[in-house]
């Protein structure tokens, strides 16, 4: 065997499929939130520990004489990672319309992580809003990263308005409860295999982000989980072993669940197989 | 810009100098800056990066200076901020 070729486990286990979204290739399939931190030194050291490649970031009020957003943007651009910025807040088409420009003009990204949201207390994107919006900004030549819920008619509407990536939610925003239903992520990557899935909120625990790329999802987009936990820093590098480790499940081919059980160890051979286990010899010692 | 009835500053300015009353980031603000990119340079928003938009219009850097502004206008003016 050649040195320098790669050791492949087997000839039947595909080479590792890099990921893409508008045709820009991502290093990692953990996309991370910067809100929450204890601390700008924590984020940033989260942003590294988690190998992370893109970043969401948000557009927010600047106070007069106030350097607050350019002191955050120079702190973020240190860490060489592609932004994403968000329209989080925004209740209308029209707002988050608004608010994507304003972000395309501050970062000179026409990437956009579209929200609009229906309801407080849920958070729960305004799946009509969101396709209005969606249709008028990639007319305006925008990359849209819809934040939706896991519909898959909602998805055939974004899909045909020109998105080229899905953003479920997994449950509600901040909650950390995981994939509420996996069962319509499935649908979602069934019918659309060729378009990104990333899931955008409610991951809790490195193991439900492992769940979602071991089903096929592509990504996944945190932020309270790792912010919010007691050492952010670890826990980023937690999640980026989980998405890995979930990634080459998937790559690796999962068994099919079975209702019955199966010996592991070989049936043929086994000892004392052709006794009657009620005859002579099967009483206790 | 000269219509009568509005309040003025100097009335025997040359150059008529009118106080607008305006909500800048949901703040009601008198100015006398006469468009958008006065405005910012007035309030001191020019040295860092900010995205501005005039009731709910996104109006791009380029063409704040030729935004003018009339009473009861609604200003954001914007920069990026943590977000997930």
């Amino acid at each position: 065997m050649n040195q320098t070729e790669p050791i492949r486990p087997s000839p039947r286990v595909p080479a590792p499929q890099p990921l893409a979204f508008y045709g820009e290739t991502v290093a990692s399939r953990l996309l991370l939130g910067t809100a929450l931190y204890p601390s700008p030194h924590v984020m940033s050291e989260a942003v590294r520990a988690s190998g992370a490649g893109i970043v969401t970031v948000s557009l927010r009020r600047e106070q007069a004489r106030g350097r607050t957003g350019q002191r955050f943007l120079d702190l973020i651009r240190a860490l060489s990672v592609r932004l994403l910025p968000n329209t989080a807040g925004c209740r209308t088409a029209r707002e988050a319309v608004t608010t994507a420009e304003m972000a395309r003009e501050l970062l000179d990204t026409d990437w956009i992580k579209l929200e609009v949201i229906a309801n407080d207390d849920t958070l729960q994107p305004d799946v009509f809003g969101l396709a209005e919006a969606a249709e008028e900004l990639v007319k305006r030549g925008f990359k849209v990263f819809p934040y939706m819920t896991e519909d898959l008619s909602l998805a055939d509407r974004l899909i045909g308005a020109g998105c080229r990536v899905l953003m479920p939610w997994g449950s509600p925003i901040g909650t950390g409860r995981g994939l509420a239903n996996p069962q319509a992520l499935k649908t979602l990557r069934a019918y659309h295999p060729d378009v990104p899935i990333v899931i955008d909120a409610g991951i809790g625990a490195p193991s439900h982000a492992a769940q979602a790329l071991e089903m096929g999802c592509d990504a996944v987009l945190l932020n309270t989980a790792v912010a919010r936990a007691q050492d952010p820093v670890r826990m980023a590098a937690a999640f980026a072993t989980a998405i890995e480790a979930g990634r080459s499940a998937y790559e690796a081919g999962l068994i099919q669940p079975s209702d019955r059980a199966q010996p592991s160890t070989p049936v043929a051979g086994t000892p004392f197989f052709d006794l009657d286990p009620k005859g002579p010899g099967s009483e206790p010692l | 810009m000269n219509d009568p009835g509005l309040p003025m500053t100097d009335i025997h300015s040359s150059t008529v100098e009118r106080v607008r009353e305006i909500t800048v980031n949901g703040r009601t603000s008198r100015t006398a800056a006469p468009t958008l990119g006065d405005l910012i340079v007035e309030q001191g928003f020019g040295d860092g990066r900010v995205a501005t938009a005039v009731n709910g219009e996104f109006v791009a850097e380029r063409a704040r200076g030729a935004t003018e502004l009339r009473d009861g206008d609604s200003v954001e003016i914007l920069s990026i901020r943590q977000g997930g």
